[in-house]
């Protein structure tokens, strides 16, 4: 009912999809109707000026609950304002200022991440005092460090940085760029630090300090020579760092990628395959980021329980055994002391034959191991035979917890 | 808490221990007490090496990558030895228009260190500090506790060599 | 205290202490000594007395006479003629700058004639390491009132009514930030007196503390009873260890007089302070830094709201005020909130302290009425500009300030007025600038300054004030180009629009201050490659005005790289390749020959 309802509304109303996000916002203000925006939102003041929690967003009288901010208020109902710091799940910082906003009878533009949602606040998310902050604040981030490599850059396709100048059409010509001050950090077998790409957003460090409590890396040193530091300033192959790979899947742009990124294919050319972490019993739920057949990168899913986008770095880092080449792709069969080549129906036939034969002389002198990288189905399917054919309760896995 | 050792370390005293660990007893239970306990570990060991900051961490039981942060974003803190006179030439806006750029100039040539710099032999560590309120003075330059006004690039040589 | 006839108030603040006033002290110590005095004459060692420009300095009381520039070997002299023989030795009194008249008398000294004396009260009149000589002059009659006396709500009415607004340079209302606390639910609130004194050129909070440190801790506990606090804590600037040793003194001694602690002056009412010593973050002067930096983090501001009001240090209702406010808490308080607003304009009441430094005669701490048009304090407590040299401009605000020039000397000392002009109130700093100063080079100066204390959180401030400095520094150096203003500009308008916090919205301010006033200094190191003040050595070029040359030689006597050709009674040439823009000859000329 509901359904037909909406979909109605779409048939009758084109416009009705385009607000949403298939209109780029960057666009907009340059439309005429923008000029028409306070006459507009004028009439709406009038109509919720007796509606307690209600605010307007772009001429759109909203509705919101104690405590949430702009942002939640906006992204609630299709307003598409920019992030780039705002970390789910973590306290927001106001610190990249990608999200600013026009609120009126504000001295300044104000972090829609950070600003708590009033009765009566009236906000232009695209003003053009707005669009003229972002694009200077993009600008300064794109000549910061060195942003000029998109082509060979493995975030290419997969960084906000560059969606958001895209967006907003920055260029990142202005000024010169601030060039490599850190020397990029290699030496551990999971993480690459390439700080001339790190925009000090600060997401690692909530990742790291607020999601993950691990407390490995902070921000250290002050203004111009900020830097995201780990104890000591050391590599973080000698810090408090466990590798769990939470710093990478928050960074919005390539400061922080897989060691072997710059050899695999780009995130951007890989297609999502949803699954569940077989290394141990917590379920943690994971894309497999696939191309030809190959898993290149491992990400958890965001805004799925049990682990709302974390992994160890087992579950992140732990895939090389997939393709690697001494996986067995035949049956082996020992004769002699050496192995041959068998097909799968001389195997199983001998195993069956030998189970049999073993199992069948002497009471549990057969025991069943089975593995964590194999699903729970098949872990019970493997206990049932164990018991019911084999006849033995010798079954164990190899990560209970 | 007081931990069962010390890391080693050329510039870090058996007295110095004893002294960091009653500093970091009296202050590991009070919230907020990182900033001074950092100061007092410095004023005893003249500076804050890397190894005594993680052992700071521990006995105040802190992420030792916090305590790292903040150690570099005052710049009370060094992280580096400094000189046996310290000088601490202002930089702020009335020793500016004042004329603390020529007696920087001439610490400079005459010392061969910039700001920030500690001689090799440890005699001096050149500091530009922010404004130390002594603007009716101006330019001002500090040594050790000795304020020195007024001062006139020429004189600068001379009132040095009174510090070995 | 012994009945002196004479008292001797003489300034150990930072300044005079460092012109000698120790060394005077302890041959003042001997003499009085040798010649068996010391029960009739009492040495006060006083704070800062505000005019460091003359230290050491010393006020004979009770006749009034003022001393300056004393020496150790003055010693003998004053205590033989004066002391004992009743003749003021004018040799050692105030010389008026213009008409070079002698004036021995303190009340007649224009330097301290034009002052008004409220934050300020007690400096040089007291000895600061006494707490009995500060409960003499009314001290702690303010704490015991709105202890026994007042309600939270009387207090902040009171408070409202006399419209002091934040010293500190913002000037939010005092009373207005009280009353916001106050209503905001919490067990637990806290008190803080922001202490960091970090703007350069500006030391009137340190002088308020080394002379009067009682009157912050006792405008502290008046406002712990108005927002019902029960801790507060000073943050202090590590570097003023005097400040700090006094104001420990200060603790202790309220602590044994039953003015600070537990159940204070019999009210019931508790309240306890600490001091923090910062560690050297100009940012900190930022409220919300400044109470990370108390928790013991990075002093990193946090978005606002919530306020400190709501949720500040540790999360609980927190009010945060300047040392010169909480100064002018407890007579407020006792004489009441319409006495204070009796001086002023219709928005901002009562005095303002400041720190008049540069180029100027009288550099030194003033105390002023709001209302007093700046020119008045150029050029009658400051005494004018020396070596007659002319007035360029005036900053005020330090970092986050503007500057006045010429044309706008008649603004009165009023937030919103000089708001206008494009400068702020500020903390106090007022740095005044005769025509020497190149004004780009000043933008450049303070550029440097907010760069290198940008916390470096947020991306407009920490990379938009490197940019900003880029550009200065290139227009210095003869590199600038015409759109070079155009990025400035934009740069300027969005770092004050979007930063996070106050040190980054107002970061821009001295340069959008000076390109609106002295566009035409930018326009000539941009267009025609010359620096008019003559400031920025890339782009000197000197030559000799053969009319104005007296053909003295001082200049090639001055010149260290051999570039000026001079014979007697000739006019001196200077050669270009050779001249390496050291600026010793055009210091040295006396007839501004060399331009």
């Amino acid at each position: 009912m509901w359904h037909t309802y909406l979909i109605s509304a779409f048939k009758t109303n084109p416009l009705a999809t385009r607000g949403v996000c298939i209109l780029p916002t960057a666009v907009v203000s340059f439309l005429p109707w923008q000029t028409s925006l306070n006459q507009k939102t004028d009439k709406v003041r009038l109509e919720m000026e007796h509606k307690d929690k209600s605010m307007i967003i772009d001429g759109r009288a909203l509705r919101f609950t104690e405590g949430e901010t702009i942002l939640e208020v906006a992204r609630r109902n299709h307003i598409d304002i920019p992030t780039l710091c705002h970390l789910k799940g973590a306290t927001p910082t106001g610190a990249c200022r990608v999200c600013v906003v026009e609120v009126e009878g504000a001295r300044t533009l104000m972090t829609s991440c950070t600003v708590p949602a009033t009765a009566g606040m009236v906000v232009h998310s695209e003003s053009p005092e707005v669009i003229r902050s972002r694009r200077m604040t993009i600008e300064l981030m794109l000549t910061s460090g060195r942003h000029d490599d998109c082509l060979v850059c493995p975030s290419s396709g997969d960084c906000r940085l560059q969606d958001l100048a895209f967006r907003y059409k920055v260029k990142g010509a202005t000024f010169t760029p601030s060039g490599v001050k850190y020397p990029m950090e290699a030496a551990n077998p999971f993480i690459l630090r390439d700080f001339s790409k790190c925009i000090l957003c600060g997401r690692c460090v909530q990742a790291c300090n607020e999601v993950q409590v691990n407390e490995a890396i902070d921000f250290g040193y002050r203004g111009a020579e900020a830097k995201i530091v780990t104890k000591g300033d050391r590599a973080l192959k000698d810090s408090d760092c466990v590798f769990c790979g939470e710093c990478v899947q928050a960074c919005p742009v390539a400061a922080l990628v897989p060691k072997n990124a710059r050899l695999v294919p780009r995130m951007s050319e890989t297609r999502a395959v949803k699954t569940t972490c077989s290394y141990c019993g917590v379920g943690c739920q994971m894309n497999l980021h696939v191309k030809n057949n190959r898993v290149w990168h491992v990400t958890g899913c965001e805004e799925v329980a049990p682990n709302h986008g974390s992994l160890c770095v087992k579950g992140r880092y732990g895939f090389d055994f997939i393709a690697s080449e001494h996986r067995l792709t035949t049956p082996l069969i020992k004769e002699n002391g050496a192995f041959r080549e068998a097909s799968w129906d001389e195997a199983l036939d001998l195993t069956a034959r030998r189970f049999k034969e073993i199992a069948g002389a002497h009471a549990d002198a057969v025991g069943v191991l089975t593995s964590a990288r194999v699903t729970n189905e098949e872990n019970y399917i493997a206990q049932k035979f164990a018991r019911t054919v084999l006849k033995t309760n010798n079954i164990d896995h190899c990560a209970r917890l | 808490m007081v931990m069962d050792h010390h890391p080693e370390h050329p510039d870090v005293t058996a007295e110095m221990w004893t002294r960091i660990d009653t500093i970091l007893d009296e202050h590991s239970s009070v919230p907020g007490s990182l900033i001074t306990a950092l100061r007092l570990c410095q004023d005893t060991v003249g500076y804050l090496p890397p190894p005594l900051l993680d052992y700071i961490a521990e006995g105040m039981n802190l992420a030792s990558s916090q305590v790292f942060g903040v150690a570099t974003f005052y710049s009370l803190f060094s992280l580096k030895p400094k000189g046996r006179n310290i000088i601490k030439a202002c930089t702020g806006t009335a020793c500016y228009v004042k004329g603390i750029k020529e007696i920087l100039n001439h610490i400079r040539n005459s010392y061969s260190i910039s700001e920030g710099e500690t001689m090799p032999d440890r005699r001096f560590t050149l500091e530009g500090v922010r404004c130390l309120g002594a603007c009716g003075l101006a330019p001002v330059m500090v040594v050790n506790e000795d304020i020195h006004g007024n001062v006139d690039p020429k004189q600068v040589k001379g009132i040095l060599e009174d510090y070995q | 205290m012994s009945k002196a006839r004479m008292q001797l108030m003489l300034c150990s603040g930072t300044g005079c202490h460092a012109t000698g006033s120790k060394r005077f002290h302890e041959a003042l110590d001997a003499e009085l000594n040798r010649q068996g005095l010391t029960d009739e004459i009492k040495i006060v060692e006083t704070g800062c007395n505000g005019f460091c420009a003359v230290g050491p300095v010393m006020l004979v009381q009770p006749e009034g006479i003022f001393y300056q520039k004393l020496t150790a070997e003055d010693v003998p002299e004053l205590v033989e003629e004066h002391f004992l023989k009743g003749r003021p030795v004018p040799r050692l009194f105030f010389k008026e700058h213009m008409s070079k008249e002698k004036i021995p008398h303190i009340d007649d000294i224009p330097f301290f004639s034009n002052q008004v004396y409220r934050a300020m009260r007690n400096k040089g009149a007291i000895d600061p390491e006494v707490i009995d000589e500060y409960i003499a002059r009314d001290g702690y009659f303010g704490a015991a009132k709105a202890l026994n006396e007042m309600s939270s709500e009387e207090i902040i009415d009171e408070m409202l009514t006399s419209g002091l607004r934040g010293r500190g340079g913002a000037g939010f209302p005092t009373g207005l930030k009280w009353k916001f606390a106050h209503s905001s639910k919490g067990a637990e609130k806290y008190v803080l007196c922001n202490a960091d004194e970090g703007d350069p050129g500006a030391f009137m909070d340190r002088s308020i503390l080394e002379s009067d440190p009682h009157v912050i801790l006792e405008g502290m506990t008046i406002a712990a009873k108005a927002i019902n606090a029960t801790k507060g804590y000073i943050y202090c600037r590590t570097e003023y260890q005097l400040a700090i040793r006094r104001l420990e003194i200060a603790i202790a001694q309220a602590k044994e007089y039953g003015l600070l602690g537990t159940n204070i002056l019999g009210s019931g009412f508790d309240f306890d302070i600490e001091i923090y010593q910062g560690a050297g973050a100009f940012v900190c002067g930022e409220e919300t830094a400044l109470m990370r930096s108390i928790e013991g983090k990075r002093g990193m501001p946090r978005p606002r709201p919530p306020f400190p009001a709501y949720k500040g240090l540790w999360d609980k209702p927190t009010i945060l005020n300047n040392v010169e406010s909480f100064a002018n808490v407890p007579q407020i308080i006792l004489k009441g909130g319409e006495w204070y607003a009796s001086i002023g304009t219709e928005k901002s009441k009562g005095t303002k302290v400041f720190a008049l430094s540069g180029d100027i005669n009288n550099i030194g701490l003033v105390e002023v009425p709001m209302g007093l048009p700046i020119r008045t304090l150029i050029y009658d407590i400051g005494g004018g500009i020396p070596n007659k040299r002319k007035f360029k401009a005036v900053q005020l605000g330090g970092p986050s300030g503007g500057c006045v020039p010429e044309q706008h000397l008649d603004t009165l000392i009023d937030y919103e007025e000089i708001a206008k002009v494009g400068a702020i109130m500020g903390s106090g700093g007022a740095i005044v600038m005769d025509d020497r100063t190149c004004m780009v080079d000043m933008a450049r100066f303070f550029m440097d300054f907010i760069q290198d204390e940008s916390c470096g959180k947020c991306t407009p401030c920490r990379e938009g004030t490197r940019r900003i400095l880029e550009i200065l520094e290139r227009i210095c150096d003869g590199k600038g180009e015409a759109a070079d203003l155009k990025s400035l500009e934009d740069l300027c308008e969005v770092t004050s629009n979007s930063s996070l916090c106050g040190l980054g919205q107002t970061a821009a301010n001295p340069v959008l201050s000076t390109m609106r006033f002295f566009m035409d200094e930018y326009k000539a190191h941009i267009f025609e490659k010359r620096c008019p003040a003559k400031t920025c050595q890339a782009l000197l070029k000197f030559t000799v005005d053969a009319e104005k040359c007296k053909k003295c030689g001082l200049c090639f006597k001055a010149c260290p790289a051999d570039a000026i050709v001079w014979k007697k009674k000739e006019v001196a040439f200077i050669d270009t390749t050779k001249c390496i823009q050291c600026m010793s000859c055009y210091d040295k000329c006396p007839f501004d020959a060399i331009d």
